[in-house]
């Protein structure tokens, strides 16, 4: 049922004629700056900002957070910041973070916002490549690390920070609140400087610059405009029908297009109220406590809630244990047609009350989760059983397609038409057509300016038609859903010709709670072998379980008892893909567990925790060569990076297991 | 980083110290200052007495023998209470919280003195215990801030690893806003990063708070980064006094800790 060539359709599949494309004429409120004063003109009490400070959610009206951004404005043009330049913004998501980007752009500047968990050495390339003059970043860590990249970095000139804890005696850096302070004065010696320069802004203007996460070599900064975002959030905001009274828990790294996209994008768009988390680490009680109307996550995020869930449940007296078995499986079962609101048996759906009653609204409320009117997750492939169970408990999650270069807006799941194995439909002014080689091909008002500093790129990736090449291989399926198959650089070749996408093998092995990551490797060669990377949380509570010791990843990734459960779930999967056809080659014939977790730290994965296959195969070439071979282990030393910066050796003899496989033919008979 | 903060005049001052325990003498005749607002570390091997040196300073234990000065008034012995009252903070070797109560209610307990409410307002909840409860959660609200645990303040102590239980009683220490701060190994049994936070968590204090503080420390590393003086004992006597660079090429510290031969 995968995309052979000739199961391809070609084609443009006609978008929705969007307000959105139209509604850009005439329009006045085309730029994130003016929208913003708009909410604070028409709602200027209502609430924009909240941060849980100090143990207390403090709230910002419309009104107050335009008063910020002013200040900051006239404070970063007082410090000389100007149209066309462009502003880093290092750190968590706090309100006067977001208010920064704003503020850049009511100065004609462009926000550029840069992963907050990157060490400093990552830092100098985005900062020389976008040329940064100016900075604001959250705290003492960023500054340490800005302060580190300077040297490195001769643009850079101004740095403030917002949380001046532990800065008291920095040179070189001033504070969020002496800018604010230069600010209003600024402001007050020169009044209507600010509307002036807010009435300069175009719509054309780039507003922010995202650097894509770089599977391949260095990251390379998508130069969005203000018309391109908001188009996207207006079709989006319309397509769910989000409206100011929605509530969302800005929690996912600013740097990351999702988060420019619901967090700011339709913030402005909706004047809708963002939520910032106290730390990191509180997020989950944050989200109980506010109770998002309007959830985003990836799917890592929802597994880890389940897992939580299912490890918590284990521990339930046994009538919990026995309800939430009964009601779940009823759940999954009519659960996501009654959210549908599609017919189902009257006795399915009075046994279905009774079990929302007593399992499911207190799941939901114990998850955050009961306020939920619109779910997304998108970034990875979600496991059906994952993705059934959300919709099973009555939370509306959907997918959604997109990338950085389109704004994170593609494609988008329609309540009532919601399926795990695709991503949606067109959204609302997009076109997508589907190349010959199967890869995904998009046109629209979202799609990226320009590759900053990089016609080369751009011109590659835009064609002349103004498509712009995903690298996704994808089909359509019932009636206009997008799938996505692989990334289409990824799709090779066994040896016998089969085709091999070993992102659908991975996400497949990743679907089992206990396997966290995993690595395919198959191309031209004549079978297809794995590394794996169990999931410490989940196979270390299986351990416990079984009263198996461990001492940490490397000792509970070598337990034969270990290699027997990951080589069940290898074998299940074996089964899947056996019946599958054209994949039926791609069984995995032997596979080892990695003796430690693949890491950005390490280069192994992106920031955005895509594994980076080039640089893992020759890493540990080692090992391939080992799973290729009749071995039965093999010695491996690695280089590993703490979280403070220093280095040790991790090294390991590392089993390597052999797994059935199931011929195509007999497989198909036994089904 | 250079640090702006000032040492000033000496607040403490022991003076010929001698505590024993029936025939066992803990302490013999040991001597020294804490200046204001520095890190002053006391070192030794096992048994070397410097428990019993804080137990002194804050007035658990009575020495038979010298005396305690603690801003410019001289005493004979400490006692608990006027030590608390005088700003004097610490947390315990072994941890001493309540492992039942919650993270939040444990370092509320640090608040004790600050509170001045009687009984029975307490109980009818109205005026000044109103008031300084308000004012007591909003301090343990920004140590909670300051210490990084807002992800466990409503979680019970007992359930906490252990690096955090000590992150927990520093907090507890911290809300009395002490002037001064005597820590019984709070890097004990930590690993690498949670010492590193540590660190950064003692010299913060010390630079943010201005907090004095009087430090028992086995990992020499953490001693010498952290410290502004060090005093050695070794079997109840001083051996030692003076800045790190200082203690390192003191050849009866170096044969206290690495043995003689005989």
């Amino acid at each position: 049922m995968l995309a052979g060539k000739e199961l391809v359709p070609s084609g443009i599949i006609p978008s929705k004629k969007g307000r959105a494309r139209t509604a850009r004429l005439e329009d006045p409120l085309d730029t994130f700056p003016r929208l913003l004063l708009q909410h604070a003109k028409a709602r200027p009490a209502a609430p924009a900002t909240r941060e849980k400070d100090l143990g207390i959610w403090q709230t910002w009206s419309w009104a107050q957070v335009a008063a910020e951004v002013r200040a900051l404005a006239c404070g970063l043009a007082a410090q000389g910041f100007h149209r066309g330049m462009h502003l880093a913004i290092i750190g968590d998501n706090r309100p006067r973070l977001y208010w920064s980007m704003a503020a850049a752009q009511a100065l004609g500047g462009i926000a550029v916002p840069m992963y907050q968990d990157a060490p400093a050495a990552e830092f100098v390339y985005v900062l020389n490549d976008a040329e940064i003059a100016y900075a604001i970043v959250e705290d003492q860590e960023q500054v340490d690390k800005v302060l580190e990249a300077t040297p490195q970095v001769p643009s850079l000139k101004h740095v403030y920070f917002d949380d001046p804890r532990g800065l008291r005696d920095y040179e070189g850096v001033a504070s969020l609140e002496r800018l604010l302070e230069i600010g209003r004065e600024y402001d007050r010696v020169h009044p209507g400087f600010f509307e002036a320069e807010v009435a300069k802004g175009s719509a054309d203007d780039v507003s922010i610059m995202l650097y894509t996460s770089g599977t391949t070599g260095k990251p390379k900064g998508v130069c969005q405009t203000h018309h391109a975002f908001i188009v996207s959030a207006r079709g989006g905001c319309g397509f769910d029908k989000l409206g100011p009274e929605e509530s969302i828990l800005s929690y996912l790294p600013m740097a990351w297009v999702g988060d420019h996209l619901f967090s700011y994008a339709q913030w402005l768009v909706a004047g809708f109220t963002i939520n910032c988390p106290e730390s990191a680490d509180t997020v989950m009680t944050d989200m109980r406590e506010i109770g998002p109307t309007y959830f985003f996550a990836p799917p890592r995020i929802f597994e880890n809630l389940l897992t939580q869930v299912m490890i918590r449940m284990e521990d339930a007296s046994a009538l919990k244990r026995w309800l939430f078995r009964r009601f779940t499986a009823l759940a999954r079962r009519v659960g996501p047609e009654i959210l549908d609101r599609k017919p189902a048996p009257l006795a399915d759906r009075l046994a279905y009350a009774v079990g929302n009653f007593l399992v499911f609204a207190p799941l939901r409320n114990v998850l955050g989760m009961s306020r939920i009117r619109v779910a997304y997750t998108a970034g990875a492939a979600i496991g059906p059983d994952l993705f059934r169970f959300y919709r099973s408990i009555g939370v509306n999650l959907k997918q959604l397609y997109g990338s950085t270069e389109t704004c994170a807006y593609v494609c988008l799941q329609p309540d009532g038409a919601v399926k795990f194995d695709t991503v949606g439909q067109a959204a609302p002014g997009v076109e997508i057509r589907i190349a010959d080689s199967g890869e995904v091909l998009v046109r629209g008002p979202m799609l990226l300016k320009e590759y900053y500093k990089r016609a080369d790129a751009t011109a590659e990736s835009i064609d002349r038609e103004g498509f712009f090449h995903t690298g996704d291989a994808g089909v359509f399926v019932d009636g206009g859903q997008l799938k996505i198959i692989d990334r289409a650089k990824d799709v090779g070749k066994l040896a016998s010709g089969a085709m091999f996408a070993p992102n659908y093998i991975e996400n497949k092995l990743k679907f089992f709670a206990h396997i966290k990551e995993a690595v395919a490797f198959g191309n031209g060669r004549d079978g297809v072998c794995a590394f794996i990377n169990i999931d410490m949380g989940s196979v270390g509570n299986w351990a416990e379980r079984r009263g198996i010791p461990y001492s940490g990843y490397t000792d509970l990734a070598a337990k034969p008892e270990v290699y027997q459960l990951i080589k069940e779930c290898v074998e299940q999967v074996n089964a899947e893909l056996a019946l599958e056809g054209s994949l039926s080659d791609s069984q995995i014939r032997r596979f080892l567990i990695l003796h430690k977790e693949l890491d950005p730290d390490d280069d192994e994965l992106t920031r955005t925790r895509k594994v980076r296959r080039g640089f893992i195969a020759e890493k540990y070439a080692v090992l391939i060569d080992a799973l290729y071979s009749s071995k039965t282990s093999q010695y491996i030393e690695t280089q590993v990076k703490f979280e403070d910066g220093r280095t040790g050796m991790v090294a390991a003899n590392l089993a390597i297991a052999e797994t059935k496989t199931l011929p195509a033919a007999a497989a198909r008979r036994a089904a | 980083m250079v640090s702006q903060r000032k040492i000033g005049e000496v607040v403490l001052k022991v003076d010929g110290i001698s505590l024993s325990f029936g025939g066992v003498k803990a302490i013999s005749g040991v001597s020294f200052d804490v200046r204001e607002h520095e890190i002053r570390a006391i070192i030794g091997p096992n048994g070397a007495g410097k428990s019993s040196m804080l137990n002194v300073i804050n007035g658990v234990y009575h020495p038979q023998e010298g005396t305690v000065t603690f801003r410019g008034k001289v005493r004979r012995d400490m006692n608990t209470y006027d030590a608390a009252a005088h700003g004097i903070a610490r947390t315990f070797q072994n941890i001493a919280l309540f492992r039942g109560m919650s993270v939040l209610d444990n370092i509320m307990t640090g608040r004790n003195l600050k509170m001045k409410a009687t009984f029975l307002e307490q109980a009818i909840w109205i005026g000044r215990a109103r008031r300084e409860e308000y004012e007591s959660r909003r301090k343990v609200e920004e140590v909670i801030d300051f210490l990084e645990i807002q992800h466990i303040r409503r979680t019970p102590v007992g359930r906490l690893p252990y690096g955090l239980q000590k992150r927990v009683e520093l907090a507890r220490a911290l809300v009395a806003e002490p002037s001064m701060l005597l820590l019984d190994e709070p890097m004990a049994g930590m690993n690498v990063e949670e010492k590193r936070d540590m660190c950064r968590f003692v010299l913060d204090v010390n630079e943010e708070y201005g907090t004095t503080i009087v430090l028992i420390e086995h990992d020499m590393g953490v001693v010498m980064d952290i410290s502004d003086r060090v005093v050695v004992l070794d079997y109840g006597k001083k051996i030692g006094d003076g800045p790190p660079e200082e203690i390192r090429s003191n050849q009866a510290v170096i044969d206290a800790y690495l043995g003689v031969a005989h």
